[in-house]
């Protein structure tokens, strides 16, 4: 720790996995605030004029789709490069190749998410919009050198008799599934030049015999979202020391199965796609069944430890079940990934299953907001279990503890329940009668989010106020880092 | 914590307790926009740029268009010469009590999701819908407009019931290419370019949307302030530049003078596509936020269904 102060913070926050992550959180957090007020409430008080005044944004209404598809690229790139970062630090690899892979994510994520927002918001400048590329190009090349990385078949990772880790072999697939279904997108991206044209999935869900480009987009960004939330399992799995019980045994081969068979599902929706949704619907069961084993360990084995950290020998129904609740961070991650059944999955299976019954006897735009919530919702649910992990992994305890993964959960999921209700209300309600209970549910899921926003908010203040203390918070991580490896001393 | 779930429970059942439709409340605010629904506007042949990646498209013979969407007073007239014309009739037909119409039905293709739309009588209007702005008399046998509606666009209306209308003034709907160049004006060379954006213009107007270029989604008109941000229709041709008790509107027609080109309703468009039974609406309504109301949006949905944000214009042949 000879090095100037002003460097040392720059080591903590660009080369530990603290810090990487902590700079990665804070990237989306600005964004999805300054980028927030352009649409629902803050657009409708009028924030969205002054913020397009201040930036100097360049709007132009027939750009809209082009715009977010690059909006959702920049930031999932450092959502993946967030999701690196754990994979990096909590499996097991060379400190050259960790080293590697994360500066790698990092310059890659930052030039997409700086250059692909720049291009698409203020002009188009297509150095930016090249700089983008070359960002998700070197996220693409930081997923092959992980797939390496992580490779069971690696000798020093394999057991003394020989036998593959599986759940090194489950991130494995989980990794190379992900890099094919990238090629989708690129491939096909990489044809507008020739006069393929932007456009937004949810938009054309109606129309029939859609051009194959269209088909690969549209398997290409559902596969990147299922497969992330893959990833993030596999991460909460390590993280909550899921390895040696037996529901891991079943687990992880359900996450290898689930996550090949799902993502050849995808692969297949262009040459056959009546027949694709069906193996995607067998690969999402049995990864999920994978999931539901996480779930079921997870909570028996907070309720045992805690209960035995109070020194009860035998636990009633609601002594076990404040146990369960007794951390909202290990818990919450959990939870969540239930919950996001409740408000997605079970959804879109309803919306399959009645699809020509019930869906389609409504207008398109009410099964656009269907879709466009639903995914919505998957990606801030998985956005709080990757947080609950940050917060987690920097040490908070007590109160904050308690109050931050509550008000995180209960935020999230009011604010998800209502949209779900939202999505589907015109199943119920006439549209003419609608508006007070888009009322009541606008106001919970504003107050939902803006709680979750709040507690970001406050997290990310709190982490930048410690920035500018000489022995902060972050000088220990910084030393942590450096015993575990990740920084040299 | 009781008391937080105590006053959570209360203001749900507060805010819920005033689910009820918009067309019990009293009648709305009537204004004359002086712009006359019987005109229309001759659009000639050329070139235009169509959807949403402009695609250069030919219309190959002039049409005229309706100025404005159709009205309440011009369908309950219709329905009055339909009825003693016998070119419709009110039945009820499973459970549902309606003004119902001949349609010689769709061929059936077997397209992926693809219903059948046979031949029969169809549901043009329902009758026993509380959204509906006409009332229909048992015995005088006729149809009338709830005070105020005279000059809002017809809705509740199934795409039937707007073909129908159509067909019995000898129009037609319009296709989605027509409805479009309508909207957006024709293709101009950049190099005779007298308006900027005229060819690849977003809204009928321009480039950009205000809150008072349209009926849209809290665009905050007189009538949001009875019905709330979702809204009601507004007259036709209220978007024309007049003040209507202090509210400032802006003139926005399309460069053809059409009005409510964007907004207010979605408009039924005529085109009958192979392997599907949808049919398509373009413009945007007062439900949807103001990207919705892009000159290249679409909306689909079975023909039977209708709405209190679906209406319809039509187009005729010009005479040669």
């Amino acid at each position: 720790m000879d090095q100037p102060v002003t460097s040392n913070r720059l080591v903590f926050l660009f080369r530990s996995t603290k810090g990487l992550v902590l700079v990665g959180i804070a990237l989306v957090a600005i964004v999805a605030a300054i980028w927030g007020t352009l649409s629902g409430p803050l657009a409708e008080l009028g924030v969205s004029g002054v913020t397009i005044r201040v930036l100097g944004m360049k709007l132009a209404p027939l750009q809209r789709e082009g715009r977010i598809v690059i909006l959702y690229h920049s930031i999932a790139m450092a959502a993946v490069a967030i999701l690196v970062y754990f994979i990096t630090s909590f499996v097991e690899m060379k400190k050259q190749e960790r080293a590697t892979i994360n500066t790698v994510a990092t310059v890659g994520y930052l030039c997409s998410l700086i250059f692909g927002l720049a291009f698409a918001y203020f002009g188009f400048n297509f150095v930016f919009h090249g700089l983008f590329l070359f960002g998700m190009s070197l996220m693409y090349f930081t997923g092959l050198m992980l797939a390496a990385a992580v490779c069971p078949w690696r000798k020093d990772y394999r057991d003394s008799a020989g036998h593959l880790d599986i759940e090194r072999t489950a991130l494995f697939v989980v990794v190379v599934t992900t890099l094919i279904s990238a090629l989708f997108g690129a491939v096909t991206g990489s044809l507008s030049g020739n006069g393929f044209q932007t456009f937004l999935a949810e938009n054309v869900i109606r129309v029939n015999g859609k051009p194959w480009l269209q088909l690969a987009i549209i398997g290409h960004l559902h596969i990147m979202l299922a497969l992330f939330g893959a990833g993030v399992l596999l991460v909460v799995s390590r993280w909550l020391k899921f390895k040696g019980s037996a529901w891991h045994k079943w687990a992880m081969p359900m996450v290898i199965i689930g996550a090949t068979i799902l993502s050849i599902g995808v692969w297949m929706v262009v040459p056959f796609e009546e027949i694709a949704h069906w193996i995607i619907y067998v690969g999402s069961a049995i990864l999920l069944l994978g999931g539901l084993f996480l779930l079921i360990f997870t909570w028996r084995k907070l309720i045992r430890e805690r209960v035995a950290e109070l020194g009860i020998k035998k636990a009633g129904f609601w002594r076990s079940l404040g146990a369960l609740l007794h951390d909202p961070l290990k818990f919450g991650a959990t939870w969540q990934m239930l919950f996001m059944n409740f408000v997605t999955t079970f959804i879109g299976l309803f919306m399959a299953v009645e699809l020509t019954k019930v869906i389609r006897m409504y207008p398109a735009d009410l099964e656009r907001i269907e879709l466009v919530g639903h995914w919505h919702t998957l990606a801030v649910l998985m956005a709080t279990i990757i947080l609950f992990i940050y917060v987690d992994a920097i040490g908070i305890k007590g109160r904050i503890r308690q109050w931050f993964g509550w008000l995180v959960i209960v935020g999230s999921d009011m604010a998800f329940g209502a949209i779900a209700i939202y999505e589907l209300e015109h199943l119920w309600v006439a549209e003419s009668a609608q508006q007070p209970l888009v009322n009541v549910l606008m106001l919970l899921a504003d107050v939902g989010l803006g709680l979750v926003l709040a507690c970001l908010g406050a997290l990310l203040v709190w982490r930048l106020v410690d920035l500018f203390k000489r022995k902060g918070r972050w000088t220990k991580e910084l030393a942590e880092a450096a015993s575990a490896g990740e920084v040299s001393r | 914590m009781k008391r937080i779930l105590l006053s959570l429970v209360m203001m749900t059942l507060l805010l819920t307790s005033g689910c009820v439709s918009q067309a019990s409340a009293a009648p709305p605010p009537s204004y004359d926009t002086g712009v006359n629904p019987d005109s229309w506007v001759t659009v000639p042949a050329g070139e235009f740029l169509m959807g949403e990646h402009n695609d250069p498209t030919l219309i190959s013979y002039d049409y005229q268009i309706m100025v404005t969407d159709v009205t309440n007073a011009q369908y309950a007239k219709y329905l009055n010469e339909a009825l003693a014309a016998e070119a419709v009739k009110i039945e009820t037909v499973d459970n549902q009590l309606g003004v119902f119409g001949y349609y010689p039905g769709d061929v059936f293709h077997g397209g992926r999701h693809e219903v059948r739309i046979t031949v029969g009588d169809k549901l043009l209007v329902p009758l026993n819908n509380t959204d509906l702005r006409l009332v229909y008399d048992e015995s005088t046998n006729t149809f009338s407009v709830k005070a105020g509606y005279e000059n809002h666009p017809m809705t509740v209306v199934t795409w039937f019931g707007a073909k129908a209308y159509c067909d019995f003034y000898g129009y037609r709907l319009p296709t989605e290419a027509e409805w479009e160049k309508a909207a957006r004006g024709p293709a101009v060379p950049a190099w005779e370019k007298s308006t900027p954006g005229t060819d690849e213009r977003s809204y009928p107007w321009g480039d950009e949307i205000k809150r008072n270029n349209a009926n849209y989604y809290d665009s905050r008109d007189p009538f949001e302030k009875v019905a709330g941000k979702q809204g009601d229709t507004t007259p036709v041709g209220f978007y024309n530049g007049r003040t209507y008790d202090g509210y400032q509107t802006l003139d926005s027609p399309s460069p053809y003078g059409l009005y409510d080109m964007a907004g207010n309703v979605w408009q039924w468009t005529g085109n009958v596509y192979e392997g599907t039974a949808e049919r398509y609406l373009r413009g945007g309504s007062m439900r949807e936020p103001d990207f919705m109301l892009r000159v290249y949006s679409r909306n689909s949905v079975r023909p039977d269904y209708y709405s209190p944000s679906f209406g319809f214009r039509c187009v005729r042949d010009v005479l040669q």
